[in-house]
């Protein structure tokens, strides 16, 4: 039985916001498929009461000063941008397109 | 090569000496570069700036104001990480053209002790392989046999390392990417305990696992690396508390009775070849020789590390690799509206393996699929912490093959990702554990390296540098240089 189909791999990819054409969504499945196989292994193991670990080498979180800092300059900080009007990054309309989310 | 100059110490004491200058050892990285383009180890280099910053380090040197154990000498980073005006490009079409604000911690720390950053090696996209092939720079070729793979995903730093392009490069492991490339390349690589080197300005793969460490071709090259770019650093808030250890001075080449742990589980690995398994043995056994004590040990939960690694790696590398949408740096496709312009963005700059895995680690994110997976390989990975917490209540240090094979085919694997995956079996329990582990020569098969891995238990970096530094006083594995070197 397979344990992904090509529509779940679409719409797991459209929540990652990737298009993967026909063909790359049909070699994915087959792919993901075989990896969701091998990784039910873990599913024979007995893990009641277990606890999660998230963090290998947990260490408190770490507090700081509430002090101004010096700020990555502006002009730097916008220096990778593909679009910009100067001051702010610049992105296509996002309201009133009529696409949904 | 000439003498001992492809080693950290050997070019410190040439220095130290007046026999070469940083100039000479810089320009001598960038000829080699050169000349071993056709192995795709190295993916830019910065000549004129770092021609400089030797000169710099040479001036220092005759003013007797010299910065230290690095000072002047050359070595290479990996493009995941990033240096002031200079490129990062994580071997990714994504982030073509971006060029870095800011110097990582690395770049910072590299610089403070001297050394000189010559320029960047080739990787897997994102650091996702285990054979330096998922590249928009094309695939590393291992200088050994360049048919073959270097490992990764640092294959290009450790493919740099054995042809003597540099004495040590910056790699970073999230499941065995130093590892792996030092043992298929036949140099020797540390990957330390989870936060022990500050992570600022290391592009992000998997944060609960990611940890940057050296390559060179000694154990005590490696500790004088490590011990530069070592430490707290409050950037980065999985960054331990702990100072810089002291390391190169604890390299006394005494092991007697030290306790080495024979995990059963990792020998008895169904498909590991039987040439590997053996010369891992004889390491040992020569170990023992030296006065260090052997025993079995078990670490039951190993056949479900693979599993859990890929579960865990994955889901945090689809919400880590959720930044690049086209907005504030990298690549962009021009699109009518937001949302395609992400889509668009996304599906032309990442490569299949990179989608591959955000799909992946979506999935078992994702409602319905948490607990099934992402919660249960967390969970695993408590009883793999507790395997190794066991285990080193019996031994010092606990020594395994570092893969099951020596450097594959270019090729072999690229099309069947799980059989790529299965590669890292001896690998990923580290990072898993945060435990520190290191791959060091230990002899060959059909002209192909052979790598030990040596694991400590937490901040044990400086016993298994302890272990791996005597091993290396009493054989020569380390010495050998590769032939295939353009």
């Amino acid at each position: 039985m397979s344990k992904i189909s090509p529509e779940e791999v679409e719409y797991t990819a459209r929540l990652a916001r990737l298009s993967l054409s026909e063909e790359e969504t049909a070699a994915m499945a087959r792919d993901l498929d075989k990896i969701l196989d091998y990784v039910a292994a873990l599913q024979s193991l007995d893990t009641t009461g277990i606890e999660p670990t998230s963090h290998p080498i947990p260490v408190p979180t770490p507090l700081r000063a509430d002090e101004a800092a010096e700020p990555l300059d502006p002009a730097l900080a916008l220096s990778n941008a593909p679009q910009t009007d100067g001051t702010a990054f610049v992105v296509p309309k996002v309201i009133g397109t009529g696409e949904e989310s | 090569m000439d003498g001992l100059l492809d080693t950290v110490a050997g070019q410190r004491d040439a220095l130290d000496q007046g026999d070469v200058s940083s100039r000479d050892l810089v320009q001598r990285s960038l000829d080699r570069a050169r000349d071993t383009e056709g192995l795709g180890l190295v993916v830019g280099t910065r000549s004129e700036v770092a021609l400089q910053e030797a000169d710099a380090a040479d001036a220092r040197r005759r003013a007797g104001d010299g910065r230290g154990a690095l000072d002047g000498v050359p070595v290479l980073i990996k493009d995941n990480m990033v240096q002031l005006g200079e490129p990062a490009q994580c071997a990714s079409r994504i982030l073509e053209r971006f060029v870095s604000p800011y110097d990582g911690a690395m770049a910072e720390r590299l610089g403070a002790a001297g050394a000189v950053i010559v320029g960047r090696t080739n990787m897997d996209e994102f650091a996702m392989g285990s054979s330096t092939e998922n590249s928009i720079h094309g695939a590393a070729h291992n200088p050994w046999d360049r048919t073959r793979a270097c490992g990764g995903s640092s294959g290009g730093a450790a493919g740099a390392v054995a042809a003597s392009v540099v004495g040590a490069a910056l790699g970073s492991d999230t499941g065995g990417s130093i590892r792996q490339p030092a043992s298929f390349c036949g140099v020797t690589g540390i990957k330390p305990t989870y936060g022990r080197v500050s992570r600022w300005g290391l592009v992000a793969f998997a944060s609960s696992l990611d940890q940057i460490g050296p390559f060179a071709h000694t154990a005590r090259d490696c500790a004088l690396i490590l011990e530069a770019i070592a430490g707290h650093d409050r950037r980065d808030s999985t960054s331990l508390p702990e100072p810089s250890p002291s390391l190169a001075s604890g390299l006394t080449g005494d092991v007697s009775g030290l306790v080495v742990g024979l995990p059963r589980e990792y020998f008895e690995l169904e498909g590991a070849d039987p040439a590997v398994i053996a010369s891992v043995r004889e390491a040992v056994a020569e170990l023992e020789r030296a006065g260090a004590k052997v025993r079995e040990v078990s670490l039951p939960h190993t056949k479900y590390g693979i599993a859990a690694y890929y579960l865990l790696a994955t889901a945090e590398a689809s919400s880590n690799l959720a930044r690049y949408d086209g907005v504030r740096y990298g690549r962009r496709v021009p699109s009518d509206d937001l949302d395609s312009m992400y889509r668009n963005t996304r599906s032309e700059g990442f490569g299949a393996e990179v989608k591959r895995r955000i799909v992946l680690g979506t999935y078992v994110l994702s409602a319905g699929y948490y607990d099934a997976y992402y919660r249960k390989a967390q969970q695993v990975r408590t009883l793999l912490r507790r395997d190794f917490d066991e285990a080193f209540s019996e031994c010092d240090v606990i020594a395994t093959p570092t893969s099951p094979e020596t450097a594959f085919v270019l090729g072999e694997k690229s099309s069947d990702p799980l059989k790529m995956y299965l590669s890292d079996v001896y690998t990923v329990t580290a990072p898993l554990a945060g435990i520190p582990g290191i791959s060091l020569p230990c002899g060959d098969v059909g002209g192909l390296p052979v790598g030990l891995q040596l694991l400590g238990p937490p901040l044990g970096e400086a016993t298994i540098l302890r272990v791996a530094d005597a091993y290396q006083r009493l054989t020569d594995h380390h010495d050998r240089r590769p032939g295939a070197t353009s």
